[in-house]
């Protein structure tokens, strides 16, 4: 497990700067939320640190290594990523089997059916769904691939945009509590992106809030309901979303 | 959860190509009208592949005494002004015609799709430099460039295939381009990269397959062109030289004796007609088969 430190992250696209300058360090081993507004640059984050966008400044490190650093071979089995959309994540054409094989081809591993089978068993998968297509999956099961194809590379740090936010409710408990078990299973370090404060609750021991592409707070899980926020952006948020809760 | 063999895991893998092409050919042959393009092309096929069998006469044998004869029992389809068997020309000229048509789409298929995928994926100045060559193949009739590439080339058969696949990969690259711009953010694409694949694997493996269907749509449809081009330039006399029995060359001889002799114009303008406008019904046929809402239920 190693940590991951992100250090005065800063893009801009032309005239327009998406991310003023954000750092924040996620311990080893810990899952790291960060929430706000649509357009508040969280996903930003996670695809510059995934370096899916090269054109940043500032610097994101997994234990004592740069990202800028690592060769792509090397990134790829350091970084990986969950899509938020289960459905434009998974290439249309591609069987579960082709979508997990691919990364075992491309890093020349052995032993693929075993690591297939693990895989699938990982996720809680039938084996047999390997040999199935996207539109024969639904979305949740769509998204245990897409956890699958992120893990089967075993990575020291996963990336979670929003994985639960294009599911419905019972279907995000299930894929939320997978995540969690294989974080105690697998011990990897994650940072997840949401906008659901009760997802963020569910999984993360300590969350940022976003506003502006720039972090206001960072604040440990307990903040949501005993109101230790500071910030009046963050008080906003969590009263808003508490409020959204209760009515629902 | 049942542990499987490889070899038995391959047999239930491979159905699943050959179940969709089933589903593909079944769906052209329940619309009438791709069904009449399949049928023509089927005929089309057996004919240039038993021509011997077929033709009744040898296609090059001249009888100076039997000189454009109408057509009777002896020559179906009536003699030329050689006394050639028409309806044997015909046969045999249906090689020429699949031939042309098979060099120019191994030839215009894979490079056009080379040419727009690698434009659309990279973008930038790749897309630009990669772009204007083909606006400037795509700023001439096809008709008038093949034209001058044979003029350079020297006329023959070969180089009207040359000239014809150089004057249309250009609207297949755009097509190609066009449609990868459409995926190449999608997040299947960031995944692929995540994971490490080179360009190379990308557009090989995610972008190509997602192209292949609209490319093999407008090819189909291209085939058209392609058999009425070749069939001008052998007409011009700047494609198949005598005494191949090409179609639009064997029009261009006929054209002299045209008043008096319909047969020698009709038979191999109906064989031009049937075969560019089954291709062209086929081509429509394919675009509803190959549509990705179509493509769910498979």
């Amino acid at each position: 497990m190693k940590p991951l430190r992100i250090e005065k992250m800063s893009i801009r696209f032309g005239a327009v700067t998406i991310l003023p300058e954000v750092s924040f360090e996620v311990a080893p081993g810990e899952c790291f939320g960060l929430v706000g507004e649509s357009g508040s640059g969280k996903s930003t984050v996670l695809r510059c640190a995934s370096m899916l966008l090269g054109t940043w400044s500032g610097d994101a490190k997994v234990g004592d290594r740069s990202v800028r650093e690592m060769d792509l071979m090397e990134r790829c089995r350091t970084l990986q990523m969950v899509f938020q959309d289960p459905y434009g994540s998974l290439h249309p054409r591609h069987s579960v089997r082709t979508t997990l094989s691919e990364p075992l081809k491309i890093h020349r591993l052995g032993d693929t059916e075993e690591r297939l089978a693990q895989a699938m068993r990982d996720v809680g998968l039938p084996v047999d769904f390997l040999d199935r297509y996207p539109h024969q999956l639904s979305g949740g099961q769509r998204q245990r691939v897409a956890i699958a194809r992120a893990l089967i590379l075993e990575p020291e740090v996963l990336l979670l945009d929003e994985p639960t936010s294009a599911l419905d409710v019972s279907v995000q408990a299930e894929i939320l509590n997978l995540l969690v078990r294989l974080r105690e299973e697998k011990g990897f370090t994650c940072v997840m992106v949401s906008h659901d404060l009760a997802v963020i609750d569910h999984m993360c021991e300590r969350f940022a809030v976003m506003k502006a592409g720039d972090i206001v707070e960072v604040l440990p899980r307990e903040a949501i309901l005993d109101g230790s926020a500071r910030h009046p952006y963050a008080q906003e948020l969590i009263a808003a979303s508490l409020a959204y809760e209760g009515a629902a | 959860m049942s542990e499987t063999t490889p070899a038995a895991e391959t047999r239930r893998r491979r159905p699943q190509s050959l179940i969709a092409a089933g589903n593909i050919l079944r769906f052209l042959a329940k619309t009438p009208t791709s069904a009449f393009g399949l049928l023509v092309l089927a005929v089309l096929i057996l004919t240039a592949l038993f021509a011997p069998l077929i033709a009744t006469h040898d296609p090059y044998l001249q009888d100076l005494t039997n000189t454009l004869a109408p057509p009777d029992s002896a020559h179906l389809f009536g003699t030329d002004e050689l006394g050639r068997d028409i309806f044997s020309r015909l046969v045999h000229g249906s090689r020429i015609t699949l031939t042309i048509i098979f060099l120019v789409t191994i030839v215009v298929g894979p490079l056009g799709l080379l040419v727009g995928t690698v434009a659309g994926y990279f973008g930038g100045k790749t897309d630009v430099a990669l772009m204007r060559v083909t606006d400037i193949f795509l700023s001439f009739p096809s008709l008038i460039l093949s034209l001058a590439f044979v003029a350079a080339l020297g006329p023959s058969l070969n180089n009207a295939i040359i000239a014809i696949s150089l004057t249309a990969w250009p609207p297949i690259a755009r097509l190609a381009r066009a449609e990868t711009m459409t995926f190449r953010s999608a997040d299947y694409i960031a995944a692929a990269r995540l994971q490490g694949a080179s360009p190379a694997r990308i557009i090989w493996k995610s972008i190509v397959p997602m192209c292949l269907p609209s490319v093999l749509i407008r090819l189909t449809l291209n085939m058209a062109t392609v058999i009425l081009t070749a069939a001008g330039l052998g007409f011009l006399g700047l494609g198949a030289q005598p005494p191949m029995p090409e179609w639009g060359a064997m029009i261009a001889t006929g054209r002299r004796y045209m008043i008096d002799s319909w047969w020698l114009v009709t038979f191999p303008g109906l064989a031009i007609l049937s075969v560019s406008l089954a291709f062209n019904l086929l081509g429509d046929g394919l675009r509803d088969a190959l549509d990705p809402k179509q493509m769910m239920k498979r």
